[in-house]
């Protein structure tokens, strides 16, 4: 019999029953909440009079509404009423119910993928959900972990469980070592760009191989981060002595005397050798450079060195209408060179990339250097309020400032828009988040995903340029 | 939640891959802490020429004619025909809360982004996956005829034709089920209260560190 895959054997582990009709129930070992996804999941509660079974299990914070400027007036300042409801619902819900909240102006508050590990929620081996796609962040720790709907998010609370059937095991494998300047996101970017924004539907993707095991513990949430947008709601990496070591001393760490039979079971959290896997991909390191999106989809990507796609060239039908949707809507002509798109904004943020090593990389790009003047407008949000203040204390604040860009309070931000850091209707921005759809960043907003490398060196020069050749590398 | 088995409805094409979340309900509409009233922000970027806002009254909104529901033939559709990898993006409810609530019971795609499908079975609505070759086949014949109408029978797994061609579909038993009789699937699970008592008895030995409180 082949050996177990490292997804089947967090799949086992958390199995609590499997029904004759091939239905499963899969016990939840932590859920996070924030205030988009779970207004409707308490109201729920409430209205068929249930408790939650086991309410020590969730974490809440606010992050998508938050406003990112000055705010310690809390959340009776929050200008968007609607957005001030929806924040002050969260918090009510949590007093009510008795669940750890890190409120707005906590230190401790931020983007629920950045705070979860952060605080040591997310362990290696444990089950993760909450109402968010991105939530297949936590699969970097060998967690199995993705986001919900609000439906779940009530079953969550209510069963500690759900109802979910077994996914497919899909690997894709990065062989050899990256090159200088060539980052995690560049890594996932090509990745999505190899098998399509649809390629890991119906799968558990684990990333694997000699480059994603030198990647750093920040790296490796950014590629999984974006496993959903290779339609793969998990995204797994086998734990290794890097995951071990980043749990060391975190609030919700393993205590002291439960430290080394935790860390002998997450050694065991890896694929075996003889494992199965239904689909396997191999990208060859080397072949990776710096990643610009041109497009309204994820899987619309190409090296920066290269042109905009020419939808005449492309012999699907469907693809080619898409191609040339996507260029009327984001402004582009076909053949163009990346290098030549003009930006207005720059944003380097989300949960995708607002980490302390993001913001270092951003940092050393700008750092002694100016935004360029045609650039409106180049955010930096950090992940967290422990980002922030790790940030500060190594001074990355102040390069920021001193080169022109704004320094903000953690939360979603740009990324989808929701709070006032917006696009204007057709302006580029080069961002670190992770989804370039219409409208996402703001109605008419023209996105291009890039690393935050990228998009530093985007906001010094005011359009795309490889980052390598601005740093000498 | 609600129940869906046998219904007949008018079908309208929405001819484009990898329709997002974000299409189909735009951020700004999930600052609304309810379940209801999302239908008129449906597709609303696609739909209205100008940005829609939370609470607004959209009936004397620009709409745009080439969007495809706002053609006068489409009016009052309830199946919606689609293409490959429909719901992609967020795991926001919103979007199934949108499509019931303008109207839609069924959609009809080659494929489906693995959350909006399992969000829609919440929901009483039913996603139906067909063959790139079956759904050809529906837009060439939606395109041709007017009112043109589908029958949806969950209980047999069918999508017929006007001309009373079946097209079978797969669907897992336990959704169906659920979906069938509009069963609360919480109750369900809690019927199972002593499976997972017992569960996590035993999980607790093995990885005493996962239940640690959260405090």
């Amino acid at each position: 019999m082949a050996g177990k895959t490292l997804y089947d054997k967090l799949w086992d582990q958390h199995l609590v029953r499997q029904n004759d009709d091939g239905s499963a129930l899969i016990y939840i070992d932590r859920q996070i909440l924030h205030e988009v996804t779970s207004p409707q999941a308490f109201e729920g509660l409430r209205l068929a009079n249930r408790k939650p079974w086991r309410i020590d299990a969730n974490l809440a914070t606010p992050d998508h509404n938050v406003p990112t400027t000055e705010r310690s007036g809390g959340v009776e300042l929050i200008v968007d009423p609607v957005s001030r409801i929806q924040v002050k619902t969260l918090d009510d819900n949590c007093d009510a119910f008795g669940i750890v909240e890190f409120k707005m102006n906590d230190t401790r508050q931020g983007i629920v993928h950045v705070v979860g590990p952060e605080q040591g929620m997310t362990l290696p081996g444990s089950t993760v959900v909450c109402g968010d796609s991105h939530t297949s962040t936590h699969g970097a720790f060998g967690a199995l972990a993705h986001g919900i709907g609000t439906s779940e998010v009530e079953h969550v609370l209510a069963t500690q469980c759900l109802i979910a059937k077994k996914m497919d095991n899909m690997l894709v494998r990065v062989d050899g070592q990256l090159g200088v300047g060539v980052t995690a996101k560049d890594v996932v970017l090509h990745i999505i760009g190899v098998i399509g924004t649809a390629g890991g539907n119906g799968s558990a993707i684990e990333f694997g191989g000699e480059a994603i095991r030198s990647i750093s513990m920040e790296g490796r949430m950014t590629i999984c981060n974006m496993a959903i947008e290779a339609g793969a709601r998990v995204g797994i990496v086998a734990v290794d002595q890097t995951t071990i070591d980043y749990f060391k001393g975190r609030p919700f760490s393993p205590t002291e005397s439960q430290w080394d039979a935790a860390a002998a079971a997450w050694k065991e959290l890896v694929s075996d050798d003889d494992a199965e896997f239904n689909t396997v991909v191999v990208i060859n390191a080397a072949d990776i450079i710096p990643q610009v999106t041109w497009g309204t989809s994820p899987e619309m990507v190409v090296d920066v060195t290269a042109t905009v796609p020419n939808p005449d060239k492309e012999s699907d039908p469907t693809k080619a209408d898409g191609i040339r949707r996507a260029l009327k809507y984001m402004g582009l002509t076909a053949d163009q060179k990346i290098t030549d798109i003009q930006l207005d904004r720059v944003f380097i943020g989300s949960c995708t990339n607002s980490r302390i090593e993001d913001l270092r990389a951003a940092a050393a790009v700008v750092k002694g250097r100016k935004v360029a003047s045609t650039i409106k407008q180049a955010l930096v949000v950090p992940g967290s309020g422990l980002v922030k203040a790790q940030a500060e204390k190594e001074g990355l604040d102040k390069i920021f400032i001193e080169a022109g860009l704004e320094w903000r309070e953690p939360g979603c931000s740009m990324c989808l828009a929701m709070n006032p850091d917006k696009l204007g209707n057709g302006e580029h921005c080069a961002s670190t988040s992770n989804r370039n759809f219409e409208g996402r960043q703001g109605f008419g907003g023209r996105t291009h995903l890039v690393s935050p490398a990228m998009a530093a060196a985007a906001a010094v020069t005011g359009h795309f340029i490889d980052v390598r050749e601005l740093m000498g590398y | 939640m609600k129940q869906f088995t046998l219904m007949t409805g008018m079908a309208a094409p929405l001819d484009r891959a990898n329709v997002d979340t974000d299409m189909i309900i735009p951020k700004q509409f999930l600052k609304s802490i309810k379940r209801s009233g999302f239908g008129p922000n449906l597709f609303d970027e696609l739909r209205y020429m100008d940005e829609g806002q939370p609470d607004q009254d959209c009936s004397g909104r620009p709409l745009n004619p080439d969007f495809v529901l706002n053609q006068a033939r489409y009016q009052g559709a309830s199946v919606l025909l689609a293409r490959e990898n429909f719901g992609c993006g967020s795991s926001r409810e919103h979007a199934p809360w949108a499509l019931d609530d303008f109207g839609i019971r069924c959609v009809i795609a080659p494929s489906f982004a693995d959350i909006f499908y399992n969000n829609c079975f919440k929901n009483g609505l039913l996603p139906i996956i067909l063959s790139d070759t079956q759904v050809d086949q529906l837009f060439e014949e939606v395109a041709a005829t007017v009112g043109y109408q589908l029958m949806v029978d969950l209980e047999k797994q069918v999508v017929v034709t006007p001309s009373g061609i079946e097209m079978e579909f797969r669907v897992d038993s336990f959704r169906k089920h659920c979906l069938l009789h509009g069963l609360d699937d919480i109750g369900l699970t809690l019927g199972f209260a002593d499976d997972i008592a017992a569960y996590e008895l035993r999980r607790r030995q093995e990885a005493p560190w996962l239940f640690d409180a959260i405090k």
